[in-house]
């Protein structure tokens, strides 16, 4: 059981997952986004391969509509 | 002659555009009005923000960058909500990241929540951070000469002073500075922040700027689509007119535009 928080929510998953795993859980996969590990941007390229750990502190970002 | 010649166009970075009307993609009713009315300015740039998504939404609900796809429109992050120089770096690091190592990005730093405007001192700071790791950074500043010309010096690759406040609609408040602005600068200068219709757009156009950027002025708009046309007529017709070179103004030229010979003789018997 890991603890992680998601742009500021507390989640809890059953194991480590991959952070392209979190993404398909969280319904993300195929969308663009770009992600931040406890303040490192995580490249794309290295979404299947990095684990989530217990603690981990997310940003998961979109662009939206701004001036 | 090569076949472009004489086309008035806008480079910046090294990239060439025929719009000089670039629009924020905030403040609209939907994604369908944000589409009509980017279409309808003739904007090749556009602004987005960079926002958390919305976790658990609906995975089938378009987003902005499938409604302005990177590969139609050059998307310019912003870094609208940042009130430090390390929000601002961090933002725009996320967004190099996100449209896949795209580096021309919109630098603001802001000072205070009610009004928006620009802390330079964190400005010049993020400015410098951001040029060093590499990004091509349009500049949002005050209207001061100096800190301009300083963005300028760091590396930015145009500076983009205000009119008038963010989303204040109060049009270009100072035009001697911004001519002064416009003057010492070698790199692009765009207005950026507080057009409010066309003739705003039309006058910064005229006094040499080479872009206008803005979001309220269409998006608030009564009839937004119909704004973003007249914005696109206005910028195109101010920069005409400055490529054309305005007649002089006087107090008074005793110059009529009709001739002042062969008048009609007086009708009275001698």
């Amino acid at each position: 059981m890991i603890a992680v928080t998601i742009n500021g929510e507390a989640r809890r998953f059953d194991g480590a997952l991959s952070v392209a795993q979190l993404l398909d859980e969280l319904k993300l996969t195929g969308k663009r986004v770009a992600l931040e590990r406890n303040g490192e941007i995580v490249p794309r390229s290295r979404f299947p391969e990095q684990t989530l750990a217990d603690g981990d502190r997310l940003e998961i970002v979109v662009a939206v509509g701004g001036g | 002659m090569k076949p472009n010649e004489g086309i008035d166009t806008l480079t910046i970075a090294g990239k060439t555009y025929l719009s000089r009307l670039l629009v924020g993609t905030g403040k609209y009713r939907d994604f369908a009005e944000t589409r009509a009315a980017v279409e309808a300015s003739g904007a090749q740039i556009v602004t987005v923000a960079i926002r958390r998504t919305n976790i658990g939404q609906n995975p089938n609900e378009p987003s902005l960058l499938e409604v302005l796809p990177p590969s139609k429109y050059t998307i310019l992050p912003n870094t609208a909500g940042c009130y430090n120089a390390a929000d601002a770096v961090r933002t725009l690091r996320l967004a190099r990241e996100l449209l896949d190592g795209h580096d021309l990005v919109k630098l603001e730093v802001l000072g205070d929540p009610a009004t928006l405007y620009p802390n330079m001192a964190e400005t010049l700071s993020a400015a410098e951070t951001l040029v060093k790791d590499g990004f091509k950074v349009m500049v949002y500043c005050s209207d001061d000469p100096i800190a301009a010309a300083r963005l300028e010096q760091i590396g930015c690759v145009a500076v983009m002073p205000l009119a008038s406040l963010i989303g204040s609609g109060m049009g270009i408040l100072n035009p001697w500075n911004l001519s002064i602005i416009i003057a010492n600068a070698r790199v692009p200068v765009l207005v950026d922040a507080g057009v409010g219709t066309a003739s705003d757009a039309a006058i910064a156009m005229e006094l040499g700027c080479d872009g206008v950027l803005m979001n309220t002025a269409i998006a608030q708009a009564g009839n937004p689509v119909l704004m973003a046309s007249a914005m696109k007529k206005a910028v195109e017709a101010g920069r005409e007119a400055f490529r054309a070179g305005r007649m002089p103004k006087k107090l008074y030229s005793a110059s009529p535009s009709s001739p002042t010979g062969g008048m009609l003789g007086s009708s009275k018997a001698a």
